[in-house]
């Protein structure tokens, strides 16, 4: 996973190529849509396409965090957990103070909490990332169940509610949240110091510490934002299904693995970019409502999205080893 | 590191302590505070019910050795059990449904080596891949519904005794037994140290190190299939989310037993004592009247506070 070969500064000097893959990946997606136009008559009316917009920004919000944890290397196995708990203790403070904004805030914190705790144990603690968020996913969930104790929430304020499932100038609201975040990850990833010293820290570890780049302060950095964009995912969520369970969001983490590996994003670390996890989420989506509107039994997605998470990275590692 | 990992596999008594203490200690906190923990019906009940777990345990160890992990193990645990349920309820023979979850464990456990070994995927993204395919077998062959109306037969692995002891704890000593042999007896059992600890060295000697990971991934799927039999025995039926997130027990278990998930050196007997360590806490926090939620965080914790002694010891 050291490979020396491999330039430290990753992220700038291979956009051209990181271009090509994701130029690969729109093509996809381009090709899933023709067939399923002339597949199926529901898919190309404005509804579904605002549908599966709406669906693939959910799955962004928290794949872009889980991004830049790939690209040190690492992995956050706990962004589903976090998303329950992270809506649980919202909606709780929602239905408590009535205000949506501490909701909010409560939301992102917990979140944010959550995944400062997962770094403090893959680098203060030194325990393996997958081991360590595995562990917290587990400690998450009994968590949430217990908070929980098998009751369901209800009926939030219709202000609140806007956030997931209301519209400005005929595009849900989650489309806005994803370009922001998206310019946002972009520009953080591949324009700022801090952006590029994690691609360094993915390409390698080693070279990373010894050209004094504070390793362990970047990498908590890195899962907290996992953690608090899970935990914005999960106040739109919450907005979106107007109901909050303890199993909120559990059955998400899969499928943002998935969304990383399929844009493009090396599972070895320091190669990808936020703009591909975007277009994975989009052909997860796409795959996924296509399953749907051709009548596959739910039952299925499972084991479909499991497929495409080992494909994408056989894929990956098949085309970087051609290109190395 | 390796020289200390050397020392620590020729004197496996110098680890004693760690889980045993822990076992011991959650002994007497828990015959302190319920009444009902230290009598024989609930210690048996704990050993009885700890079987499937040690199932999945003994080859996680392996597994784990290796360098590697299976997350799926839980997700097939489940689908093999349905199948078992499925062949059983078709058939009416217990064999037959015991064969055909031991073919599926297996296949699982081959495209999970094979995936490891030969592709090259990282272990836990491998098998996360295939806990989904699963996962999702497990809700299509069932479609979503319990497997109900088994023949009598299945009910009695569960139950029944042999010489008066009851036939899980039977089975599952025969697996300790046959794990034991197998690591510390065989050549199979050196070369799976020398896939953690010494790579290089197998290849010198000639051994396909891919060939040997995929049989450790497939020998892990075989105890999958043998363990959905005594899953379906212990509910009498077959349920499409019966043993998902086992997987967690079973690796935490392996962590509390004290096999390094970055050196390569494994411990058995501790495996089994971190079985017993997690049967013994789940079974504690129950009588106690906790409920399972609770449980679930506790073993979460008892796995990160194992790996952070582990990575303590590694920088000894």
């Amino acid at each position: 996973m050291t490979d020396i070969s491999k330039p430290i500064t990753g992220g700038r000097m291979l956009l051209s190529d990181e271009m090509i893959q994701v130029f690969y990946r729109l093509l996809a997606a381009f090709l899933i849509c023709a067939a399923l136009t002339i597949l199926t008559n529901s898919f190309f009316s404005l509804g579904n396409i605002l549908n599966v917009l709406r669906q693939a920004s959910l799955l962004f919000f928290i794949a872009s965090g889980l991004t830049l944890v790939v690209l040190t290397g690492g992995l956050d196995l706990s962004i589903g957990a976090n998303v329950a708990i992270s809506a649980c203790i919202a909606g709780t403070v929602i239905h408590q103070t009535g205000s949506p904004t501490l909701g909010v805030l409560t939301g992102i914190g917990v979140g944010g909490a959550v995944g400062m705790l997962n770094g403090v144990m893959v680098t203060a603690l030194r325990i393996p990332s997958f081991i360590a968020t595995y562990g917290m996913l587990w400690v998450l969930h009994g968590i949430t169940y217990w908070y929980m104790g098998g009751e369901t929430m209800h009926g939030f304020p219709a202000g609140f509610r806007q956030i997931g499932s209301g519209y400005f100038l005929g595009l849900p609201i989650p489309v806005y949240l994803l370009l922001v975040f998206l310019a946002i990850g972009t520009i953080f990833a591949q324009r700022t110091t801090w952006g590029q010293e994690i691609y360094a820290i993915g390409a390698n570890p080693v070279a990373a510490r010894l050209s004094g780049i504070p390793v362990a302060r970047r990498l908590l950095l890195v899962y907290t934002v996992s953690g608090a964009m899970a935990g914005l995912a999960s106040i739109i969520f919450l907005a979106r299904l107007n109901s909050a369970e303890a199993d909120i969001g559990e059955s998400l983490t899969l499928p943002a693995i998935a969304a990383v590996l399929i844009g493009g994003t090396s599972l070895f670390g320091g190669l990808g970019t936020v703009f591909g996890t975007f277009v994975g989420a989009l052909i997860l989506t796409l795959v996924l409502n296509g399953m749907n509107l051709l009548s596959v039994n739910a039952s299925w997605q499972p084991l479909v999205t499991g497929v495409i998470v080992i494909l994408a990275v056989w894929l990956d590692m098949k085309t970087r080893r051609r290109a190395a | 590191m390796r020289e200390q990992a050397m020392v620590l596999n020729t004197n496996p008594l110098q680890r004693i302590p760690g889980v045993a203490v822990m076992l011991v200690l959650l002994c007497v906190v828990f015959s302190l505070m319920t009444p009902g923990f230290l009598t024989v019906p609930n210690i048996s009940n704990v050993l009885v019910q700890s079987t499937i777990l040690l199932m999945l345990a003994l080859p996680m160890t392996l597994i784990i050795m290796t360098e590697g992990l299976d997350l799926s193990m839980g997700a097939v645990l489940t689908l093999t059990s349905l199948i078992v349920a499925i062949v059983a309820l078709a058939t009416g023979s217990l064999l037959l449904g015991l064969l055909a979850a031991l073919a599926v464990g297996i296949v699982f456990g081959t495209i999970n080596g094979w995936l490891v070994a030969v592709v090259g995927i990282p272990p836990f993204v491998a098998t996360l891949g295939t806990l989904g395919m699963a996962q999702g077998l497990s809700l299509i062959v069932s479609d979503g519904q319990s497997v109900v109306g088994m023949p009598a037969a299945v009910r009695g692995v569960y139950s029944g005794t042999l010489g008066g002891v009851p036939l899980p704890i039977v089975l599952g000593l025969g697996s300790y037994l046959a794990f034991h042999g197998l690591l510390y007896h065989t050549r199979f059992g050196t070369y799976i140290f020398a896939l953690g600890g010494n790579r290089e060295a197998l290849k010198f000697a000639g051994i396909s190190a891919r060939r040997l990971l995929i049989l450790v991934y497939a020998l892990g799927g075989a105890m999958v299939g043998l363990a959905g039999l005594l899953m379906t025995a212990r509910m009498n039926s077959g349920h499409p989310t019966a043993g998902l997130g086992l997987e967690f027990d079973a690796i935490a278990a392996v962590a509390v037993g004290g096999t390094s998930f970055e050196r390569g050196n494994g411990w058995l007997l501790g495996t089994l004592l971190g079985v017993v360590t997690v049967g013994v806490l789940r079974n504690g926090l129950n009588l106690l009247a906790l409920p399972s939620s609770i449980q679930v965080a506790s073993v979460g914790l008892l796995v990160i506070a194992a790996l952070f002694v582990d990575g303590l010891r590694s920088r000894s």
